[in-house]
């Protein structure tokens, strides 16, 4: 290439601010930031716990010794047995399985679901009054309530969990989408797209979908932690999975009749459920911070 | 009402080498209403003619408000004009149906005056120009580059910075991305919104002398919105000038800056900066601020500003009249022009 360009503009334009890439920006902001490293390391460990537990738990989450009932924890037990001698370790990590993808599922369907009805309501006018409507009569009603009563329509089972728990956070995320496409719809590149006569779908897809990247990303973890404990309260209260399965609001449950003599059964499970919220809270307000292109200068 | 109560829009008498024709132009924002309060009309822009023949580049420029960026907009049908017509070669784009106007987009383009939002940050240069290369039909893969490398050398630009994100860029380098993307789908027509305004005096300057170029190399036909008539002398061959919606002047470039008849276009003019401090001013100040929208002043929309305003300007909408060959004033008042 020449270094002078047929418009004849010499090539000593400026260069624009030096760029780094998307991942260092967040590596840094990684270190910097050490709650956030050890939100980061938590959630990985829960994570991988859960994933690995066939491996990693030396019994199984249903295996039963009435000989070792009740047993506190120890060396054997790290978290201590329950009324049938099930190994509390095993049937929390093998819960977490249960609970952590229930709880990713469920953000699968709330932003499927959020990011259709909003993105709908945001850029076509003409929808936006009665989708705004059913989304705010959605709103109105309790979180727990409606996830009960869908779950009763449904029947208890792990997907229909999941898929009630999906309609019941898919008002807040179509409402955060729906915000930032009314503001998207208005720059200036979308109106460059449309003087250009790019067909309307390939707008939604490039110009809207895309930069609603950062703000499906932050609902969505915070819905991540929302789902975890409204799944553990459903089967807390026994309208989520049946209690033969582990899940940690499942083990939370059974483990009530017994809160005095062996309160270990209700509290590692509550601490696992603490442990990955607090987590994904943390790196949800991180991610927002992140996301933002405002504050990524500065950092 | 204006002269299209009295009988159909203000003409500007056609002329052969018209590439854009605008007749009766007229936008009306509905806003308000609702819980008791009334509903009122904004016009933005009321009764706007005039006419941007081939390979010129016709400046359009009134202050913040006077409705000339809802003009650029409304020729391109990026908002839908409330009455008027708009004669884009013989074909009144007003009237054109969705896939028509679809298809009749790539003869038209637009500029936009913020650097930053008109490119989306999450688009590599390649892909946003790209996306105006195959916006109506596809491309192979091979041309498409080709053809993004260059555009991208015609408008000052190297080509291997292609997969790069906007945010790598100057604003000037930005401008100059919107510039080859509008000129991607090889358009007749231009509107360029306040397309230097953002940038500083020098970028400015290189990116005024590059619509330059293209106009020469390419014959590109443009409307100019600007408010810098300085900027807007030194690049177009006529100005039109706007307040409150409507045209007060018409003229060629040099004649009206040099003789402006209308009271408005004077004062406009004695407030532009002359770079020599020695130079004598006599600055035109005028009276409080350009009225809203919602209440328009009746009669002639200035008269509330105008040093010359006498009790007939309450009375009579001032047609725009023919003062001398090719420049048009709107204005009652004959002793002053």
């Amino acid at each position: 290439m020449t270094a002078v360009h047929p418009a004849g503009i010499p090539d000593e334009l400026p260069e624009g601010p030096a760029a780094r890439p998307r991942w260092a920006v967040a590596a840094r902001h990684l270190w910097r930031n050490k709650l956030l490293l050890l939100a980061v390391i938590v959630l990985l460990a829960v994570v991988a716990l859960a994933a690995l537990a066939p491996l990693v738990a030396e019994y199984g989450p249903n295996a039963m010794r009435i000989s070792r009932r009740l047993q506190a924890p120890s060396a054997a037990h790290f978290f201590g047995t329950d009324e049938f001698g099930r190994d509390i370790f095993s049937r929390v990590i093998h819960g977490g399985r249960i609970s952590l993808a229930a709880g990713g599922l469920t953000v699968l369907v709330a932003c499927a679901g959020g990011v259709l009805l909003g993105v709908l309501s945001g850029y076509f006018a003409a929808l936006d009054g009665i989708l705004v409507k059913v989304v705010d009569s959605m709103m109105a009603f309790p979180d727990i309530l409606l996830a009960i009563a869908l779950v009763a329509v449904l029947g208890p089972t792990l997907s229909n969990v999941v898929v009630a728990l999906g309609i019941v956070y898919m008002p807040r995320v179509a409402r955060v989408v729906r915000a930032s496409t009314l503001v998207l719809r208005e720059l200036p590149f979308v109106e460059a797209a449309r003087a250009l006569g790019v067909p309307t779908h390939r707008i939604l897809r490039r110009h809207i979908l895309r930069n609603l990247a950062s703000p499906i990303t932050v609902q969505g973890t915070f819905i991540f932690a929302y789902a975890i404990l409204a799944e553990a309260g459903l089967s807390f209260l026994g309208v989520g999975v049946s209690s033969e399965t582990p899940t940690w609001g499942t083990i939370i449950n059974a483990g009530q009749q017994y809160a005095r003599q062996a309160p270990w059964i209700m509290l590692f499970p509550g601490l696992a459920i603490v442990l990955s919220v607090f987590s994904l809270q943390i790196i949800g307000d991180a991610l927002r911070d992140a996301l933002d292109p405002k504050l990524q200068k500065e950092v | 009402m204006g002269p299209a109560a009295a009988g159909g829009p203000t003409a500007v008498p056609s002329r052969p080498a018209d590439l854009l024709r605008v007749q009766g132009l007229r936008k009306h924002f509905p806003v308000g209403g609702g819980w008791g309060r009334p509903r009122v009309v904004v016009k933005a822009v009321e009764d706007v003619s005039f006419a941007v023949p081939r390979g010129h580049i016709v400046g359009l420029v009134g202050e913040s408000g006077s409705g000339k960026t809802t003009v650029g907009r409304a020729i391109l049908r990026l908002i839908e004009p409330t009455a008027g017509r708009v004669e884009f070669d013989g074909t009144d784009v007003a009237k054109l149906g969705a896939a028509a106007l679809r298809r009749f987009r790539q003869r038209m383009q637009i500029i936009f005056q913020d650097p930053y939002s008109s490119l989306n940050p999450r688009m590599r240069v390649d892909e946003i120009i790209a996306e105006a290369l195959t916006a109506q039909a596809p491309m192979p893969r091979a041309e498409r580059r080709d053809r993004t490398e260059r555009l991208l050398l015609r408008v000052g630009l190297r080509p291997e910075q292609m997969r790069r994100y906007p945010h790598e860029f100057s604003g000037g380098q930005r401008q100059r991305i919107g510039i080859a993307r509008a000129l991607a789908v090889e358009p007749d027509f231009i509107v360029a919104d306040e397309a230097v305004s953002a940038l500083d005096v020098s970028v400015q300057a290189q990116v005024l002398n590059l619509l330059q170029d293209l106009r020469e190399d390419l014959g590109l036909t443009m409307l100019f919105i600007g408010h810098d008539l300085a900027v807007v002398e030194y690049l177009c061959d006529e100005i039109v000038v706007m307040y409150l919606g409507r045209v007060m002047e018409i003229g060629p470039s040099e004649e009206l800056c040099a003789a402006p008849s209308h009271p408005y276009t004077r004062a406009l003019l004695s407030a532009a900066p002359i770079p020599d401090p020695a130079a004598p001013r006599s600055r035109i100040v005028l009276k409080g601020d350009i009225p809203s929208p919602v209440e328009v002043p009746s009669g002639c929309v200035f008269r509330t500003r105008c040093p010359h305003s006498v009790a007939a300007c309450a009375t009579v909408v001032p047609p725009l009249v023919e003062v001398a060959p090719g420049r048009f004033s709107a204005c009652i008042r004959e002793d002053i022009r």
